[in-house]
């Protein structure tokens, strides 16, 4: 599915690029593997826990989720030296959401999502500098360093970013399935939002129109149980976020299982592209507080938070299967992950090099240029600039 | 979308170090309170009448929703965690003390709960809602624009949502980005029906949020969230309340009026003190209420000085500022000696990278205090 993009520098290979380290089976040797969980329908037919996948694909799952946990545990320790600032939201323990979504679609399908953004633009074919860059606001960054962590963007990706306030990017991702539709390419969009987001309104009014006009418009409810520090149980009526939809049909996924997440999006891109909207519900879970003031341990046990990583994490869950197929020792899987963890301090290394974006940056990019229309500051003449 | 990025200011030394100005040396004058009624009084709070104690400006708010729950049987706290304390810690100890019935959680939904809050104060109640950040309370907007600010007029004052206050932290905090550090107090000022109340300190914070809960009119309410743990000062214990609409001078002079509020007016003291040193004197002026808005406290001043600058944090361009600049040109001018200065946010969005370029520095701010004296 992805396509590689081999470049000079290994600091800037994109996430997907493929390990060639197989043993008995040739990297494209179907192997088949049983989700975690049955899926539960909402007003529909679930997919088969049957899912087919090749070597090579569990070795990159394994790689790129592994990738993802380490640089959001880099992050982490960034923001904790101040190198980045602003506010932060990490995404381990969610990486197999990113991952499984994205070998189940192509880059002409579109992703929007909120402020938890980091892996889902690695995902898309971002690379760690421009990752790190943006993070810390340099001029390398994916938004040229005016975004930070909430802002992350890839155009050629189809990656729509980045989005401030909770909700208000599902009906952006109905716009997108309208153009979508309209132009005929049988792509779709994959709107992400959070169980926090599941209650505010423009997510119905989102969900109507997609619904009356048949929009390949697929509303992803990453569901990690906590809207802030708020429980699922505490804020919704209705916990179930995949009947939500009342008359758009709906799918629960083990969101910690990259197979079911895969399953999951392959069969509603299919049902999307004929039949209009469907949600689906990730169950997953953030390891991290909800940012970085907050210790995400006042609201949840550290016993539940250890239970997960002990029973459902998603790394771990993809290590067993490699190991279970032979496909790689534990040697080898620990190599990948130290290889991983010196990119991830190479890239660190090469962002932190990247210059702060020229102070005229702070006037760009409001208006279009050449309409007339000028910023300026409030000393005019010492501020003023006018847009290049 | 985050827990309490104060917690950060206090954990980041240089935030405190830089900025320690910004709180503490605001102007700490006894104005004019209102004492409530002593016979009305009943709890431990009165008991203690006359103690001052030293308190932080999140801590003051937290007192005067305490008196507001306790004085009221009939106001009610809710917002999204607030049940918890609230991501500033403004509501701690609410619910454990007025239960779960007056002070609650709501979901994540602003626009649900403004309207909320609008149809529970249309039956008589004291509504106290809060948004999280006042960057997150345009979902909201259509319910306080239209909902709240017309219900009196349009109902031929058969019904009203007097009793809805919203409390919304607003402001830069050296470096909350782009959705946490906006400054919206103009487009609410847009809206005739609803007051909105800007505190420069603990102290004023709990009069004038006592006076927005007991004001008969629906209020947004803005906290300067730079300073919920920066400003400290000593707030009486007592129930009080500051009249709104009332605009005071915190420091007299006779040179140029500075004309301000919440968090900016630190920063336009440190200003007026540079410039004395240079043989100007200022006037600064805290505005307080933004609308209805204290005209004759400026303009009497103006009359005096006969220059007149205004600051906040938000882009300039429709700022608060320009409709303070035309009305004083208006009822000044054959006093002013020079053009009205704006020293405000740049027309740029609240950025993240560049936030001490676009923010109205000292330094901005004396040098248009200079360039206007010496027009």
């Amino acid at each position: 599915m992805a396509q590689l993009t081999h470049r000079t520098s290994s600091l800037l290979k994109p996430l997907s690029f493929a390990l060639s380290s197989t043993r008995h089976l040739s990297s494209t040797t179907p192997i088949t593997v049983e989700t975690s969980l049955p899926f539960t329908g909402h007003n529909i037919e679930p997919p088969s826990r049957s899912v087919e996948t090749t070597p090579q694909e569990l070795i990159k799952f394994f790689r790129d989720m592994a990738l993802m946990r380490r640089m959001e545990i880099a992050s982490d320790s960034l923001y904790k030296a101040k190198l980045i600032r602003g506010f932060c939201h990490l995404y381990d323990g969610q990486e197999a959401v990113a991952v499984g979504m994205e070998s189940a679609i192509t880059r002409k399908d579109c992703i929007i999502t909120a402020y938890r953004d980091h892996c889902l633009f690695l995902g898309r074919g971002g690379t760690l500098v421009e990752a790190f860059a943006e993070l810390m606001g340099r001029k390398e960054g994916c938004s040229k360093g005016k975004g930070g962590s909430m802002h992350f963007y890839k155009k050629e990706g189809g990656f729509y970013g980045g989005h401030g306030i909770v909700g208000a990017q599902v009906p952006l991702g109905c716009g997108l399935a309208f153009a979508q539709k309209y132009s005929k390419d049988e792509n779709v969009t994959f709107a992400m939002y959070g169980d926090g987001a599941a209650n505010q309104g423009q997510l119905f009014e989102a969900l109507n129109m997609a619904a009356l006009w048949d929009l390949p418009a697929i509303l992803v409810c990453e569901n990690n149980h906590y809207g802030m520090g708020t429980a699922e149980w505490r804020a919704a009526k209705s916990p179930a976020y995949y009947k939500r939809g009342d008359y758009v049909p709906g799918l629960k996924v083990d969101g910690m299982d990259a197979f079911a997440v895969k399953q999951a999006c392959k069969f509603a891109k299919e049902h999307a592209l004929k039949n209009g909207p469907i949600i689906l519900e990730m169950d997953t879970y953030r390891y991290h507080g909800h940012s970085m003031s907050d210790p995400g341990s006042t609201y949840r046990t550290r016993d539940e938070i250890s239970g997960v990583r002990q029973e459902r994490d998603p790394v771990e869950r993809i290590r067993k299967l490699v190991l279970a197929h032979d496909l790689a020792t534990e040697k080898e899987l620990k190599d990948t992950e130290k290889e991983i963890r010196k990119e991830v301090d190479d890239a660190i290394a090469k962002a932190k090099e990247s210059p702060l974006p020229d102070p005229s940056e702070l006037f760009t990019n409001i208006y279009v240029k050449g309409y007339g229309v000028e910023s300026y500051g409030a000393d005019r003449k010492e501020l003023r600039a006018v847009l290049p | 979308m985050a827990f309490g990025s104060l917690r950060r200011i206090e954990r980041f030394g240089w935030a405190s170090s830089k900025l320690e100005q910004r709180g503490r040396s605001i102007v700490r004058r006894l104005s004019t309170f209102t004492e409530v009624d002593e016979s009305k009084k009943n709890s431990s709070h009165q008991e203690t009448g006359k103690s001052n104690k030293s308190v932080n400006l999140f801590s003051a708010i937290n007192q005067a929703l305490h008196i507001a729950l306790e004085t009221d049987p009939r106001s009610y706290v809710f917002g999204e965690d607030v049940g918890f304390g609230g991501v500033f810690r403004c509501t701690s100890g609410l619910s454990d003390r007025f239960g779960k019935r007056r002070v609650f959680n709501t979901p994540l939904c602003e626009q649900g709960i403004v309207g909320f809050a609008i149809g529970l104060a249309a039956m008589g109640n004291r509504a106290i809602a809060e948004i999280q950040f006042a960057d997150y309370i345009f979902p909201a907007f259509d319910q306080i624009v239209n909902e709240a600010a017309k219900f009196r007029y349009r109902s031929g004052n058969q019904f009203n949502c007097g009793g809805l206050t919203i409390r919304a932290p607003y402001g830069a905090v050296g470096h909350g980005g782009h959705y946490h550090s906006q400054s919206p107090e103009a487009f609410f000022c847009h809206v005739p029906g609803i007051k909105v109340v800007i505190p420069r300190s603990p102290q004023q914070a709990k009069g004038l949020l006592l006076s927005s809960i007991r004001d008969p009119n629906p209020v947004v309410f803005f906290e300067p969230k730079w300073l919920y743990r920066l400003a400290v000062e000593e707030v009486p214990d007592k129930d009080y309340m500051l009249p709104l609409s009332e605009a005071e001078v915190i420091r007299e002079g006779s040179d140029i009026t500075l004309v301000g509020w919440g968090a900016q007016l630190s920063i336009m003291e440190q200003a007026c003190f540079d410039a004395e040193k240079d043989g100007i004197s200022c006037e600064l002026i805290d505005l307080k209420t933004l609308i209805p808005w204290d005209k004759e406290t400026v303009e009497a001043s103006v009359n005096k000085t006969g220059r007149l600058l205004v600051s906040h944090e938000a882009p300039i361009t429709g700022g608060f500022g320009a409709e303070i600049a035309a009305s004083i040109v208006e009822r000044c001018f054959l006093r002013l000696e020079a053009p009205v200065a704006r020293v405000c946010g740049l027309d740029t969005p609240f950025p993240l990278v560049f936030e001490p370029h676009y923010m109205p520095t000292k330094n901005k701010i004396l040098d248009a205090i200079k360039s206007t004296v010496k027009y």
